[in-house]
C-alpha cells in the first residue's frame, strides 16, 4: 500500500499536473471562477484519467509494445480516449442520467484535454523506465493526478473570489492578473519538493 | 515501407473500431428527446441566464414541454420575440408580456440619510459593505459606490446624491444588478399599471429607523390603512405591498408620511428622484 500511496501524494504535491507539469492550463484558468464549475470539471477530469489509464494501458502492453509499435501511442491514444469520452457520455446519458446532468457539460471539454493525453503517456513512460510500475501503479498515478488537478483548481478557485473584491489596478484586470495569481501558487508548490519521498521514504 | 502499412493499419482499425462501436452506442443507447423541447429551446436567447427561475435555457424549455409550467412569457432576455415564439409552438395564444424594471430599494440619499463613519477605501460596495456595514448609519441603506451601475449591460442605473436609481425605460429585467448589490437592495417588480413599491428595506424599529434615515419606513401603517385592496402589510417595521392585489390608486404613496411609497411605471421614472 505504502508505494501506492507515495505515487498519489506525488501526483498531488509534487508533480502536480497544472502547477508544475503545466498541463491543462486551459480549464484551470477558464473553469476556476466560480467553486461548483471548479469541481464539476475537476471530478470529469478525474473520472476521464481513471477510464483513460484503464484503456490505454493494456492497449499499449499488449498491442503496441509486443509489435514494435511503440512509436504510434500517441496518435493511438488520442484516438482511444476520444471515443472513449464519446462513449462515457453516451452510457452515462442512458444509465446514469444523474451524473450526466453533473458531468455531462465537462465531458466533451475534457475529450481532447492535454492533460488527460498528458497522464497516460506519462505513465507509459514509467512504466518503460521502471518494470514495478504496473497497471495498479499507472492508475493510482492517474486518480493522484486528478485530485491534484482538483485541488489547484479548488484552491485557484478561491484566490479568484478573493481577487472578485479586490481593488486592481485597471490593466491588471482580468486575465493578467490571473495569469500572476497563476504563478504565484504554482511557486508555492514548488516548496513540496521531495516531500512524499521523505515521508514514504522511497 | 512495410513499416507504414503496418502503423496505417493498426491506426485505421483502432479508428474504424472506435467508430463503429459509437455508432452502434448511439443506436443502441439512444435516449428518446424531446422535439417540443428542442424547437423552444430554439426560441430561447440561449445564454441560460436563470431570470425565469429555471436552471437554464434547456430547464425551462423541458418545463414547458411537459407541462411544468404554462407561463411563456418568463424569458425577459428574449422579451416579446421569444414569448411568442415559445406560444406558437406549444400551440396556445400568445400571453402578454408583462414588463418588469428593477427598483433599488432605498431613498436614503446624502440628504436623507447620514453616516456613522468615513470610508476612504476601494470605490466599490462589496468592499464598504465589509467595513462596518457600510458607511451609512442604516445597515441596510444604498452604499452609493455603483457595484449595480457596473454590472447593468443597458446603463439604466446611475448613481443620483448616493443612491443609485434604476430608469425604468431602459431596465431590460436582467437582474444582474440583483446580484451585484451586496445589500439585496434591488427587487424586480411589474412596471405595468403603476404599482406601488416600498422604497426602504429597513427592519429596524420605527424610532430607530428616524433617526437613521429621513426617508425610511418606520412601520407606521397609514398606508395600511389606507389601502382598499388590502395589499400593503406591516412586517418587521417595514410595509411591503402585494403585487398581485395592489390597484396601482396611489392612496399609500399619498399618505406615507415620510415619501417611503412609489408607483413604478415602465414608461415615467414613477417621479423618483
Amino acid at each position: 500500500m505504502k508505494p501506492y500511496l507515495a505515487i498519489i501524494m506525488t501526483a498531488i504535491l509534487t508533480e502536480n499536473f497544472v502547477l508544475s507539469k503545466f498541463l491543462g492550463i486551459c480549464p484551470f484558468l477558464g473553469v476556476s471562477k466560480k467553486l461548483n464549475t471548479a469541481l464539476g470539471m475537476s471530478v470529469a477530469v478525474t473520472f476521464v484519467m481513471a477510464m483513460a489509464t484503464a484503456v490505454t494501458y493494456p492497449i499499449n502492453a499488449r498491442l503496441l509494445e509486443p509489435n514494435g509499435l511503440g512509436y504510434l501511442q500517441m496518435i493511438v491514444f488520442i484516438l482511444v480516449i476520444a471515443a472513449l469520452v464519446q462513449l462515457v457520455e453516451t452510457v452515462l446519458k442512458k444509465y446514469v442520467p444523474s451524473l450526466y446532468s453533473a458531468l455531462g457539460i465537462y465531458l466533451p471539454l475534457i475529450t481532447t484535454n492535454c492533460a488527460v493525453l498528458g497522464v497516460v503517456l506519462l505513465n507509459v513512460e514509467k512504466a518503460a523506465a521502471d518494470t514495478a510500475f504496473g497497471f495498479g501503479a499507472s492508475m493510482f498515478n492517474s486518480v493522484g493526478a486528478g485530485l491534484g488537478f482538483m485541488l489547484a483548481m479548488v484552491m485557484f478557485s478561491g484566490v479568484r473570489g478573493k481577487m472578485e473584491s479586490s481593488d486592481i489596478p485597471k490593466f491588471m484586470r482580468g486575465l493578467p492578473i490571473t495569469l500572476v495569481a497563476a504563478a504565484l501558487v504554482s511557486l508555492s508548490f514548488l516548496g513540496f519538493g521531495g516531500i512524499a519521498e521523505n515521508i514514504f521514504g522511497n | 515501407m512495410n513499416a507504414i502499412f503496418i502503423a496505417a493499419a493498426v491506426v485505421s482499425a483502432i479508428g474504424l473500431l472506435g467508430g463503429l462501436g459509437l455508432a452502434a452506442a448511439s443506436k443502441v443507447m439512444a435516449v428518446p428527446t424531446d422535439e417540443k423541447a428542442d424547437e423552444i429551446k430554439a426560441c430561447l436567447p440561449g445564454a441560460s441566464c436563470g431570470v425565469c427561475g429555471y436552471s437554464g435555457c434547456d430547464d425551462y424549455a423541458s418545463a414547458l414541454s411537459s407541462g411544468g409550467t404554462d407561463d411563456t412569457t418568463l424569458c425577459s432576455p428574449g422579451g416579446r420575440d421569444a414569448a411568442e415564439a415559445i406560444a406558437g409552438v406549444l400551440g396556445v395564444a400568445p400571453a402578454d408580456i408583462l414588463p418588469k424594471t428593477a427598483v433599488v430599494l432605498c431613498r436614503g440619499n446624502s440628504q436623507n440619510a447620514g453616516d456613522k463613519l468615513r470610508y476612504d477605501g476601494a470605490k466599490s460596495c462589496r468592499m464598504a459593505a465589509d467595513v462596518f456595514g457600510g458607511p451609512k448609519k442604516c445597515v441596510q441603506g444604498c452604499i452609493g459606490f455603483g457595484d449595480c451601475a457596473r454590472a447593468c449591460p443597458n446603463e439604466a442605473i446611475r448613481i443620483c446624491e448616493g443612491v443609485a436609481r434604476i430608469d425604468p425605460a431602459k431596465c431590460g429585467a436582467c437582474r444582474l444588478c440583483v446580484a451585484a448589490c451586496p445589500k439585496n437592495l434591488i427587487s424586480v417588480v411589474p412596471a405595468s399599471g403603476a404599482k406601488a413599491v416600498v422604497l426602504c428595506k429597513s427592519r429596524e424599529k420605527g424610532a430607530v429607523t428616524k433617526k437613521q434615515c429621513g426617508a425610511g419606513c418606520t412601520g407606521c401603517g397609514m398606508c395600511v390603512k389606507a389601502c382598499g385592496a388590502g395589499a400593503v402589510s406591516i412586517g418587521g417595521f417595514c410595509a411591503e405591498v402585494d403585487f398581485e392585489k395592489c390597484t396601482g390608486c396611489g392612496k399609500c404613496a399619498s399618505v406615507c408620511p415620510a415619501g417611503s411609497i412609489f408607483l413604478i411605471n415602465k414608461t415615467s421614472n414613477g417621479g423618483i428622484t
